[in-house]
This record gives structure tokens, sequence and C-alpha cells, in this order.
């Protein structure tokens, strides 16, 4: 399954490219409304982008009545994305969502002050709240990855999301002072990616959960290696920046990799049947 | 979405003053309204560069381009025959019903005129540019009067105009004051151009917005 990175794609903006994806996934909800961070909000670094753009977003209450029904009109599998900053904040939004295909709990935003309850306790408290599909994005960040996996994983997450972006840091060259205006960023793009497949092969080996991978994906042969690595999903970020029509684009050149006869197609296949047994 | 991303040639690439008119084989893209933009690979560069219409020759799009950083600089050392991606036109651009304009620029801010000149029959003009060199670039707008800094080009602004303006930041405001009702074309920093990255964020009626979406031109308060 095809989808797109929460926060890199706005359907009701841009239907044409959510319709080349399998399901779209929504910029994160949080419980109160925020503007987000102030701009300059994104920097171009070598093989990567930073940003920081802080969670902007509608709120729940407008989301709910507003965003979700305009939403629905596309006819497209919506995955939600869940923010907040204390647990109960997670397990309210998630008792409000009904009929949807499944809710990714950011867990690892790089660009506000963390929540105050570990993972688990969220995935804890969402899962009593609700019986729709739990996704835990993560961040790589962490010393082990794996061990937050398998702590999720016991709360009761059907998936994992890998990876969200990393914390970085871009000076101006002239003034040595941050691009950013709030300094550092979440760093993603081609820079990513090798993190992003330790995480995701790390992840699935502790935990055998679905996993939708991502991190740096730009070609049908990263969507492979992140098979390869345990994923059963992947999303497309940054790449979606660049290139709007990258998602039709990877889908054909993945029709051609499994249509050949040669030894990828075949490792695809065995990859395909391991993830989905 | 209207917009397309299509590979173009370069059908050439001019020095003008100290910028460069690149000038692409159109292909099935359109030329969209003036104040439109597109987003253009930048050779070797991860993001796309946002840069709005210049002129639109039969069969081409022209962009003026100011070489700031690694993306201009990449796409003003383009060649004829290269190929670069380019997807648009993007954004909201300027609207024509005005009965007195006034086209205003500052510096590469002039880009869009050319375009919006020919849409509004070459109505008066007037730019400002940092040094004389800059200024060379006026030649894309014959008739313009000009302003060379210490000159404000504000100072050139008469009064009761429908002003219709492009440039860098404190021009605009300061247009913004001395016209209401300006329509102004803004300037961000975009990773994506379509309303994906919320990169561009501005504040539009005491909120933050995203100039690709609502903009970028916006009507001064």
């Amino acid at each position: 399954m095809l989808l797109n990175a929460s926060g890199c794609l706005d359907a009701l903006v841009a239907p044409d490219v959510a319709r080349q994806l399998d399901g779209f996934v929504t910029k994160t909800i949080t419980p109160l409304p925020r503007e987000g961070n102030a701009p300059p909000r994104i920097a171009e670094t070598a093989y990567g982008m930073l940003n920081a753009i802080g969670l902007a977003n509608p709120g729940r209450e407008r989301f709910l009545s507003d965003t979700l029904p305009r939403l629905r009109e596309l006819d497209l599998p919506l995955w939600i994305s869940v923010g907040g900053f204390c647990a109960a904040d997670y397990a309210d939004t998630c008792a409000r969502l009904h009929d949807v295909e499944a809710i990714e709990l950011n867990l690892s935003c790089p660009n506000v002050d963390e929540a105050a309850d570990s993972a688990a306790e969220i995935v804890a408290a969402c899962r009593a709240a609700t019986p729709l599909r739990l996704f835990g994005k993560l961040s790589a960040a962490h010393p082990d990855v794996a061990e937050v996996a398998r702590a999720v994983a016991a709360a009761g997450a059907d998936g994992l999301s890998l990876i969200n972006t990393l914390r970085g840091l871009a000076l101006d060259p002239g003034t040595l002072q941050p691009v950013l205006a709030r300094g550092v960023g979440g760093l993603s793009g081609p820079s990513l990616k090798p993190v992003a497949l330790a995480a995701v092969h790390a992840c699935h080996a502790a935990t055998g959960l679905p996993i939708v991978g991502m991190g740096g994906i730009t070609t049908a042969q990263d969507v492979v290696e992140f098979l390869a690595c345990g994923a059963q999903h992947v999303a497309l970020g940054t790449v979606l920046f660049a290139d709007p029509d990258a998602p039709l684009r990877i889908r054909e050149a993945l029709a051609v990799v499994q249509a050949d006869d040669g030894p990828l197609a075949e490792r695809l296949r065995e990859v395909r049947a391991n993830a989905l047994a | 979405m209207s917009s397309r991303r299509e590979l173009l040639r370069v059908a050439g690439a001019e020095p003008i003053g100290l910028y460069t008119l690149l000038r692409l084989e159109r292909a099935e893209l359109d030329p969209g309204a003036p104040g439109q933009f597109f987003m253009l690979e930048a050779p070797g560069r991860l993001l796309p560069r946002a840069l709005s219409l210049c002129l639109a020759p039969p069969g081409e799009l022209a962009f003026l381009i100011d070489p700031i950083g690694p993306g201009t600089e990449a796409l003003c050392e383009l060649e004829l025959g290269d190929e670069i991606h380019v997807f648009g036109p993007l954004g909201r651009g300027f609207r024509l019903d005005v009965a007195r304009p006034l086209l205003v620029g500052g510096g590469i801010g002039m880009a869009p005129l050319p375009f919006l000149a020919e849409a509004l029959r070459f109505p008066p003009a007037v730019l400002g540019f940092r040094t004389v060199e800059h200024a060379e670039a006026a030649a894309l707008l014959p008739g313009a009067e000009l302003a060379i800094d210490p000159t404000f080009v504000t100072e050139l602004i008469p009064p009761g105009q429908d002003v219709l303006a492009c440039g860098p930041e404190p021009m605009l405001q300061a247009v913004a004051v001395q016209c209401p009702g300006a329509q102004l074309a803004w300037e961000a920093p975009m990773a994506c151009g379509y309303g994906g990255c919320y990169g561009c964020a501005v504040e539009i009626g005491g909120e933050l917005k995203r100039l690709c979406v609502e903009g970028p031109v916006l009507v001064a308060a």
C-alpha cells in the first residue's frame, strides 16, 4: 500500500495527487488549533530538508466538523494522524473518530515539546478509547527504537509507522545564524533512508507488527528496499514536494519490476509473501 | 489542479544586467495568469524553486532569475537543450479588472511585471533597483520610470492609482501603507508550491496561511 507521509500533502488542495495513493494520511490533529511556528519554517540541506512547521492544524473540533467531511468526499481510505501533549489528548481525539481506515499516533514530532507521557502510555490510553486500527509513529532518534516498538506493541498498537523526521540544524552560510526561525527542525529526504531502513528492520524483527515504512523514498528501488526490511506499506514524504507525480511514477516502475522475471522480482514476491503472512 | 508537471527544454538563457532570463519551450504547460508561479527543478538540488512567469513568448515560458543561492545559480547556468521539470501554473495571480493600473516593481520583484504589462496593455510602471547594473533588467519593461537607491520606488507612485506590485518585503509593506487596496505579490520559501509542505506560511488577516494557496498575490488591507 502506497501512502503519503503525514504533513506532506493536502488532499483538499491537491486531490489529483491524493488519488494516486492507496490512502491519504492527514496532517497531525491536536485538540486545540495551532498556528504553527513562525516563518521561515523550511530549509534545504544537502540531500535533505529541514522543516519546523510545528503541527499547524485547525484543531480537533474544526477538523471533525469541517475538514473530515470534505476529506470523505474524496472517497479515499483515510488515515488520521493524531497528536497531543498528554495521553488524554490523544485518547480523546481517538474516541471521536469513526469510520476511518486507521489512526496514526504521532508520538515523535521533533518540532514541539514532547508529550509528558511515554509512547506506551499514550497507546494504551488510545487502545481503551477506540477499536480502530492504531499505528504508532516512532522516532529513530531513540537509542533503541525496537525497545519502544515492543512497548508500543504490548500496549495494543496494531502497527508502526517508521520513521519521523530527525532533529537537525541548518545555518545560513553568510550569517552563521539558524535558517529556521525555531532554530532546529526535522530532517527529511534521501539522507534519512539508511536510518529508516535500520529502524524498520529492527522493529520488524522485534514485533512482527505491520509497518508503514518511510524516510527518503524517491524511487521504486527504495520501496523494494523498505519491503525487504519488513515494511508492509510505504509512505512518500519529501519526494512529493519536488514531484507531485511521484506516486504514479513509482507505481509504474514497481509494476515493471514485478512483471520482470529477474531476481529482484522474485525477491519482491518473497518479501511480499512474508510481509503478508 | 489545472497545473501539470512536464519536462521542458531550455530554449535560451540570456543575461539581463545581473539577472538571467531563462526561456523554456512550453510543451503542454499553460502560462496561467500574470502573478501565478511555477516550480522549476533546480539541477543538483532536492527541492524545486518557485518563480513567477516573466514573459510568455509564443511556444515559450520565460523566467527572470537572480542567482542568490545554489538553486537559482544552477538555473542560471542552464544551457540551450538542457531539460528540467517544471510544475505549474500555481497560486492566485493578479486581478486584471482595475481602472487605473500602475505597476510597481522592486529589484528581482519586477519578474512578473512584463507578463502583467502585456495583459493590461502596457500601463505605466515604476521600478526601483539597488544599482544601475541591476536596473538593466528594466529593458524588459520599456517606458518604466526608474528609481535607483537611495531613491525609493514608492516616491514615484502618484495618488489615485490601482497599484499592482511585486518586490522585497519592506517595499511591499511601504506600498501597503501608501496604497490601501493595492495588489501585492509576496514571496516566501516554498518546498512544494501546492499546499503540501506548509513552509510558506505568512500572516494574512492576523492568521498564518499558506502563501502558495492564498497568494502569492494578496490585497493590501
